[in-house]
């Protein structure tokens, strides 16, 4: 029943802050509803470490050491998210981007975005899980074009054309899947349910399930954002609201790449050979390459690191298609830091921009004269993303590279040239915004920057010492992903 | 479970209800009208919800009933009717589209029909269904409608197409499986439904800001480079 109330508490907030999201104090009722979310999601993360995975009414729900770590996280980048927005939306609404209807809008959108990622991280129901990724770009769409510029009309519809063709493959290898364990399991609610049909993943029709890994692959890989159907997203994150640009970066991603996980793993069991893993690979480095020589000539900040994003998820994605306790190790660790620190990432960013009221790298200036914290918040973020250590993201990269080099070793020089280059083009980019000349300035209302060195901390912490109830859900998942 | 029943007679009958969907999705590609288009989509839910029904009746799965039932009210009465309303308000209706290429588009849809049926081949084999055959043109279907959104340049001929590869989805499900569990498809029908809501709520904010809801104005955004 923990489950249920994970789900029940985002759905109950979206219907409440659709009466009082316009409210002045609206942003903190968001907050405190999210905290509520997250609070809820550490019992049940408690109650899997103490008794392991949780089967829900009627199996609709399972909760087990690999959607559990990322339920919470995406319970706490959420409350995290909710605590920087308020600040930021209140000084956008300042600046008249934005009416107290809209942001009712925002406000209840964004619990049901939040509602529909829980819902496709702890269902069990491969069906279910399609029609909640599906609905998590519904409740996006009208988020992305919240200012109602043109630029942002435009990447809304772009997003949702493309991620619902992309998500519309998806459905077709859902269909596929469901065909090939009919015949094992018989029609009904049970073929589609992952518990049962991991159980019997090895009798599986391999030649039906190699076309459905086909169209999974494009259809949840356009929504991970792998190349080249990754269109959409540097758009989407650079025109909608800095708080939507970080948890599309942050979770919603992570959320599309955990069903494509799900999906290979029943893969793998069917097919006697590494195709998935080969594919997940291929794309991976496709995406990698792509996203790293993108970034040389952008000029707007928001699309800087919405690339960096889609570099992550191809290295994600590449460690998962390497296989082996190891590399699926480092990919789960590195699903997790990258989430903390790419939001954190955003957050920095959009007050960054507020205060140089431009996306425009060229003109943001002295970050750290300006707004110490914030330049500071910036510089380290960078630092956390480029894997600088002693931050998370060089433990998991480090490891995907050590894996790399013993396992498929001519794809080492294309990794490092990647990781090579994002670092030069970053390094440079944020050397120039935060440090020069600037005065003091202050926004017009203080902005709340304790998630983004919280999220660091956390970043920081996992790259010294992973907590032994984190490694014990990285290892199982790890040895069940394979 | 009724017995189920078969047919050489009615099998024949998905059979043609089969092509005429293929059908109206290759007149979609050669349609100019926004209101001919609304029409086709409608034609092709009605065609898609009597093939149901008869393989619903052929193999006494009576879940498809159901399913073949929800089809007509969102796909032939519900969903052209939103469409048409929005295009009367946004006064687009009788809107014509200069389409570039007809027969080029046509014979890269034969090619996209044939691509389907080869790659259909090794599942039909696996499957038990009497009307497995189809399998093939639910997936020609799919990337038809593809084909239709990526040669458009209009709002509303792009979300027909996204719809109809919907249909064609469903059909494929229904061919292949016998439908999808019922729960999994009333939330697909719920998604259908509140995609149709966003995209209205698109349509007025695209023409709010663009004065038109022709895409060829979207050149806007294009990638900041130096």
């Amino acid at each position: 029943m923990l489950v249920l109330s994970v789900l029940a508490i985002p759905l109950l907030s979206a219907v409440i802050l659709a009466f009082l999201g316009q409210k002045p104090w609206a942003y903190l009722l968001n907050a405190g509803l999210t905290f509520l979310t997250f609070i809820d999601s550490l019992f049940l993360a408690k109650k899997v470490l103490e008794s392991g995975p949780v089967l829900a009414l009627k199996e609709t729900f399972y909760v087990d050491s690999f959607n559990i770590f990322l339920i919470s996280l995406t319970a706490f980048v959420g409350l995290t998210t909710a605590i920087f927005s308020g600040p930021y939306m209140k000084i956008e609404e300042k600046k008249g981007k934005i009416t107290p209807k809209i942001l009712r809008l925002y406000h209840s959108a964004y619990q049901i975005f939040l509602f529909t990622m829980l819902l496709a991280l702890s269902s069990n129901n491969l069906g279910i899980l399609w029609v909640a990724i599906e609905g998590a770009t519904l409740a996006t769409v009208l988020l992305v074009s919240l200012y109602r510029t043109r630029a942002s009309i435009e990447a809304a519809w772009k997003y949702f054309i493309l991620c619902g063709v992309g998500i519309s493959q998806a459905l077709f290898g859902t269909i596929l899947l469901y065909f090939a364990a009919e015949k094992i399991l018989g029609s009904g609610g049970g073929a589609l349910l992952w518990t049962h049909l991991f159980q019997i993943r090895f009798e599986l029709e391999p030649t039906v399930l190699k076309i459905a890994f086909v169209f999974l692959l494009v259809g949840y890989g356009t929504k991970v954002g792998l190349a080249p159907l990754h269109n959409w997203l540097p758009d989407a994150h650079a025109e909608g609201p800095t708080p939507i640009s970080a948890v599309l970066s942050g979770l919603l991603l992570n959320v599309a790449l955990y069903a494509l996980v799900r999906c290979k793993v029943l893969v793998d069991g069917a097919l006697h050979s590494n195709l998935a893993s080969e594919m997940m690979m291929g794309f991976g480095l496709l995406t990698m390459v792509v996203a790293v020589f993108s970034m040389l000539r952008r000029k707007d900040v928001k699309r800087l690191f919405a690339y960096s994003s889609i570099e992550h998820m191809g290295i994600a994605t590449f460690a998962f298609g390497m296989g082996g306790p190891l590399a699926t190790f480092a990919a789960l660790l590195h699903m997790t830091v990258h989430s903390l620190t790419k939001s954190s990432i955003f957050f920095s960013v959009g007050h960054a921009a507020q205060i140089n009221q431009t996306q425009q790298m060229s003109e943001i200036r002295g970050l750290i004269r300006k707004v110490p914290r914030l330049g500071w918040g910036l510089m380290l973020g960078s630092f956390a993303i480029l894997g600088m250590p002693p931050f998370g993201v060089f433990a998991s990269e480090f490891i995907v590279l050590t894996v790399a080099m013993k396992q498929a070793p001519w794809t080492t020089p294309i990794l490092l040239l990647c990781l090579a280059v994002a670092f030069g083009v970053i390094f440079f980019r944020v050397g120039n915004m935060v440090l020069g000349e600037g005065v003091r300035m202050a926004l017009p209302y203080p902005p709340a920057l304790f998630p983004v060195f919280l999220h660091l901390a956390l970043v920081l912490v996992l790259g010294l010492f992973i907590p032994p109830f984190l490694a014990h859900w990285y290892q199982s998942a790890a040895r069940f992903i394979g | 479970m009724l017995p189920a029943h078969d047919s050489p007679f009615g099998v024949e009958m998905v059979n043609l209800l089969g092509a005429f969907i293929l059908l109206v999705a290759f007149a979609m590609l050669a349609s100019r009208r926004t209101l001919s288009l609304i029409r086709l989509f409608a034609f092709q839910g009605f065609f898609l919800s009597m093939s149901i029904f008869l393989v619903a009746f052929l193999s006494g799965e009576s879940n498809l009933y159901y399913s073949a039932f929800f089809t007509l009210v969102l796909k032939v009465i519900l969903l052209p009717w939103i469409l048409r309303d929005l295009s009367q308000r946004l006064k687009i209706g009788g809107d014509i589209e200069t389409l570039v290429n007809v027969p080029v588009t046509m014979i890269i849809g034969i090619g996209v029909v044939v691509f389907s049926f080869s790659l259909a081949e090794p599942i039909l084999k696996a499957a038990s269904t009497v009307t497995r055959s189809l399998i093939g043109v639910g997936l020609a279907c799919v990337l038809l409608s593809f084909l239709v959104m990526i040669t458009r340049k209009k709002a509303m001929t792009q979300i027909i197409g996204f719809l109809s590869m919907e249909n064609g989805l469903l059909f494929s499900a229904t061919n292949a499986t016998y439908g999808m569990p019922m729960v999994v498809e009333l939330a697909i029908a719920l998604d259908v439904l509140i995609g149709a809501i966003i995209f209205g709520i698109f349509f007025f904010q695209i023409r709010e800001t663009f004065e038109s809801l022709d895409l060829k104005y979207f050149e806007k955004l294009k990638e900041d480079e130096e």
